[in-house]
């Protein structure tokens, strides 16, 4: 009880919201973050996925790069970058790490939507004389986008939480909240900085889902 | 005159046999608590799961609270799921395992979900007539016929949980992720590589020791293709050599 107090009073502090380790700066730093390495991370993946997925392609790759991606630890990639060259040119560690973990996602779903578009409508389009870049374009990627939604929205979850440990090393963003929690001990500025954290997080993921929900009709397709 | 000993520790080098061998024990450690982390995280997530799985299933109108509650849990980001476990459990291996466990919830309770919808009726009409109590149907034939659904979930569930511990270094219990951290502050190189490289190793471990699992526990599958008998036994001899 006392502990959601202290919380409370935490967040409640307006010095706690201003200057260059308040909640408003972090917050800038942490969602310029996610969406700069969302756009790069789509402008990788996305062309490599829908000529992969166009040609068939180096399917087992674009497949099982999500799940190799699970297995390699967000926190042990991070530290690598920093303890390499890339280390002492500022955020870059942070941005490669974040766009690594965001291409596996945003690949697999638009390579696998790609892919299960139904093979008589891509014939029906060849018949009518189609030409390979209008088929991608006016054929499969509209098929395929309601999966390639669902990668950006997992992407976009992935970064963020990416985002918050690259403050363990030394990044900026809501993370620091936290990791400056722990050098202090204050276990009221910890939870408070979690909580800020676990909302930004929860309004991504909303906000993504609303981007499906009110997009095109046939991007409300099947949610995988 | 003594002369700086030119070893790759002294070096610094990211690849070192001597770290291998003076380091041994501290490796073995940590990868002892990582194996302890994740193996109580999923087993406590999984004894979770399933009560759950069972009552969305047989109380329709709870599955979507269930699974929305899961899926918020999941979202929420590694690090911020430890924080807000402290007030909790203060600095310990109790946190980790339960933020964990927290995160397997997800993807097992949606697997086995799928996995119990995925048994065919028929198969669940033929247990009513011989004579199946509900129990009995659930333990023998409904809960089998998931494993192949739950399984894969349990897979992905175990190999994000051995990536997740590493974060658990923030409170001191993250097995390698402790020598991660330890070998971020003193720039230490050697440490930092073999830890992550164990890792992942632990990762595709346990990934192919519950696909061996996974073999055992579904006899019926197994000689299903018997034109490529091949494919099926390999895994199981993997996780035989393992003993």
């Amino acid at each position: 009880m006392s502990t959601l107090a202290a919380v409370w009073a935490w967040l409640t502090t307006a010095a706690h919201w201003s200057g260059e380790n308040g909640v408003w700066h972090r917050l800038a730093e942490h969602a310029a973050l996610t969406f700069a390495c969302l756009a790069l991370s789509a402008l990788i993946a996305l062309p490599v996925a829908l000529t992969l997925g166009h040609l068939g392609r180096g399917g087992a790759l674009a497949v099982n790069l999500a799940n190799v991606g699970r297995a390699v630890p967000t926190f042990a990639v991070l530290v690598l970058l920093l303890l390499t060259p890339i280390g002492r040119h500022g955020p870059w560690p942070t941005v490669i790490a974040l766009v690594l973990f965001a291409v596996p996602p945003l690949l697999t779903n638009a390579y696998v939507g790609m892919r299960e578009v139904d093979p008589d409508v891509v014939r029906a389009a060849r018949g009518m004389g189609m030409t390979g870049a209008q088929l991608v374009w006016r054929v499969e990627a509209p098929l395929a986008l309601p999966l390639v939604l669902t990668g950006v929205r997992i992407a976009a979850v992935q970064l963020v939480a990416t985002a918050t440990l690259a403050a363990l090393v030394g990044g900026g963003g809501l993370g620091r909240i936290i990791t400056a929690g722990f050098n202090l001990a204050s276990t009221p500025q910890v939870v408070a900085g979690a909580v800020v954290v676990a909302v930004f997080a929860l309004l991504m993921e909303g906000l993504f889902e609303l981007v499906q929900r009110l997009g095109p009709a046939q991007a409300r397709g099947r949610d995988r | 005159m003594t002369a700086p000993p030119d070893d790759c520790l002294a070096r610094n080098d990211w690849i070192c046999g001597d770290y291998l061998t003076t380091r041994r024990q501290i490796l073995l450690d940590a990868v002892g608590q990582h194996v302890r982390l994740t193996v109580v995280s999923v087993a406590l997530g999984l004894v979770i799961a399933l009560p759950l799985a069972l009552l969305a299933r047989r109380l329709r109108w709870t599955a979507g609270p269930v699974l929305g509650a899961t899926t918020v849990l999941y979202t929420i980001p590694s690090l911020a799921m430890f924080s807000l476990l402290l007030p909790v459990y203060g600095l310990s291996a109790t946190l980790v395992v339960v933020g964990l466990a927290l995160y397997s919830l997800t993807l097992l309770v949606r697997n086995i979900l799928a996995g119990l919808d995925g048994v065919p009726a028929e198969a669940k009409e033929a247990a009513r007539g011989m004579g199946y109590g509900p129990l009995r149907q659930l333990l023998t034939v409904e809960l089998p016929l998931a494993v192949p659904a739950a399984m894969a979930g349990l897979r992905i569930a175990t190999v994000s949980a051995v990536a997740l511990t590493t974060v658990g270094a923030i409170v001191g219990y993250g097995g390698l992720g402790n020598l991660i951290y330890a070998g971020m502050n003193s720039f230490f190189k050697a440490q930092v590589l073999t830890a992550s490289v164990l890792c992942v190793l632990l990762a595709v471990a346990f990934d192919v020791l519950l696909l061996g699992a996974e073999r055992l526990l579904t006899p019926w599958r197994r000689p299903a293709r018997s034109a490529r008998p091949a494919r099926g036994r390999r895994p199981l001899s993997a996780s035989g050599r393992r003993g």
